[in-house]
């Protein structure tokens, strides 16, 4: 009787140690254990970025080592300061190859006289001040990725610190400005832009102006400028939201957060000022007659028959011109 | 030439922030910017462990990589310092340092950045040695006096090291020798038996 008691009290003190044990490396991992390093324990947490605790405020530093910096540092570096000088590079190159073999896109029957109101001082104002801030935002965020391969070498540390100074001010003030004037011109020109189905037909047509095509029709805004709309309009919104992200580091975002923003906005960016280009060359030398709309705010009744033309007959209807 | 590293021992480190105070002081470093900062990972539960950590003087610095205007140098002793004159304050370094060394004291109106501010490894800046204007700067420059940073020099546990990196790794090496590679030099088992 006495020894069956003896070995009741063995298995009981067995599974007691064994249930102590097994409970006691489930709820603490830093628990000495004859298998696993505490030590090694504590530094696979801070590899892994685990958050601890600290009497400093600053941000970020709970953690004691963090990862995001490495992915960010190499992508800003690799890919992004990478590919955007090819990417410019190639889309200046194209437009001028494209300059070169189809060439100006003329007016194709000489100029009338009569000229007819395209767009309001208030829309020209808008458009050329939105314009002035994406120049100046295009120069400095420019600056900020490419100045120290660039500018340094021809201007020297110091003056090239002193540029970036005023610049990254400048940028920082025109960001919200230009976030401002890319919601503007969406409210002034969205219903212009919305697409529909002569839209399709522009773009098989390339706008007639590739090719012995016919012009395609087209209201106020064609195809074309309908796809850099829509396209302003995106990139404007993406590009200044995590700028201001980025811009005002008081809202409690976090060091990750403004990582992230950062690698989208400069993305962003590039590819913005890449189509950009595209606007600016059609805008100006690539098809004629167009630019005055813009900067007298009106157009030759020739240049709207030819681009526009269901808003030029629209148009003359209105103004009692003489349709031929 | 000597290779200037930090080291802290996690064994011996006691979160007491004596290097933070240190540090504080001796630079005067403005109210809310940590040049230093202990984190303590499962504080509270057993086998909590603390670190001091600051500026740990990258070989291959990640903000010497991604600064716009290249404003960081690494001295002979391998000390990684920049100069506040070039400084524009974007926070790219803050974004790409692992430890969370680049604070930013200046702050204007809209979270604007002043120019940045890190451990020096107590070697001050680009400006003269010990020059009053390198001192409202960057702070005191015990290396050119010879010194070594304040707040190795005042760790109550000599948990935190700083130095040549061949004599500190020899000391540290000691340590593990004679305390072993799993220490509990608490004695967890001693002070509470059977684990309760």
């Amino acid at each position: 009787m006495k020894r069956y008691w003896s070995i009741g009290m063995a298995i009981f003190a067995a599974a007691w140690l064994i249930a102590g044990w097994a409970g006691e490396a489930a709820c603490d991992s830093g628990a000495p254990s004859p298998s696993v390093n505490p030590r090694a324990n504590f530094w696979r947490a801070v590899r892994e970025g685990e958050a601890g605790t600290t009497t400093s405020a600053s941000e970020g530093h709970k953690v004691l080592i963090q990862n995001g910096g490495q992915n960010w540092r190499q992508i800003r570096n690799g890919p992004i300061a990478g590919i955007a000088p090819w990417l410019l590079a190639v889309v200046v190159f194209a437009i001028g190859v494209f300059f070169v073999i189809v060439g100006k896109d003329r007016l194709e029957e000489p100029r009338s006289g009569v000229t007819i109101p395209r767009f309001s001082l208030f829309e020209r104002i808008l458009h050329w001040s939105t314009a002035a801030l994406f120049i100046l935002l295009a120069l400095t965020g420019l600056s900020m990725l490419f100045g120290r391969a660039v500018l340094i070498p021809l201007i020297g540390l110091g003056a090239f610190a002193a540029y970036l100074q005023t610049g990254l001010l400048v940028h920082n003030f025109s960001g919200p400005l230009f976030l401002a004037g890319v919601l503007l011109e969406a409210i002034a020109w969205a219903k212009d832009n919305i697409p529909k189905r002569m839209d399709l037909v522009w773009f098989k047509n390339l706008g007639g102006i590739i090719g012995k095509g016919r012009r395609p029709h087209a209201e106020r805004v064609n195809g074309g400028e309908k796809a850099w709309f829509w396209f302003m309009l995106t990139a404007g919104l993406v590009s200044g939201c995590t700028g201001l992200i980025l811009d005002f580091p008081i809202f409690g975002q976090s060091r990750q957060t403004m990582q992230i923003a950062h690698i989208i906005h400069a993305a962003m960016g590039i590819l913005f000022l890449a189509a950009s280009f595209g606007h600016i060359y059609i805008g100006t030398i690539g098809a004629e007659g167009t630019f005055e709309g813009m900067w007298q705010g009106k157009v030759d009744k020739v240049w709207a028959k030819q681009h526009n033309d269901l808003w030029y007959e629209q148009k003359a209807k209105e103004l009692h011109l003489e349709t031929n | 030439m000597a290779r200037m590293k930090f080291l802290c021992d996690t064994e011996r480190c006691i979160e007491c922030n004596g290097c933070v105070t240190a540090c504080n002081n001796e630079h005067n470093v403005p109210w809310g910017v940590n040049r230093r900062h202990v984190v303590t990972l499962g504080d509270g539960r057993r086998g909590e462990k603390s670190v001091s950590v600051a500026c740990m003087h990258c070989t291959d610095a990640p903000c010497a990589a991604v600064c716009p205007v290249d404003c960081f140098y690494t001295t002979d002793d391998g000390i990684v310092l920049h100069d506040k004159d070039l400084c524009i304050g974007c926070g790219y370094c803050f974004y790409a340092c692992p430890f969370g060394a680049p604070q930013y004291p200046e702050q204007e109106a809209f979270g604007v950045r002043g120019k940045m501010d890190k451990c020096t490894f107590c070697a001050g800046g680009p400006l003269p040695d010990n020059s009053k204007e390198e001192f409202l700067k960057y702070g005191r420059n015990r290396i050119a006096e010879g010194k070594l940073p304040l707040c190795a020099e005042m760790c109550a546990t000599k948990a935190l090291l700083a130095g040549d990196g061949t004599i500190l790794s020899e000391i540290y090496r000691k340590r593990v020798m004679k305390r072993g590679g799993r220490p509990d030099p608490l004695g967890w088992q001693t002070a509470y038996p059977a684990g309760k």
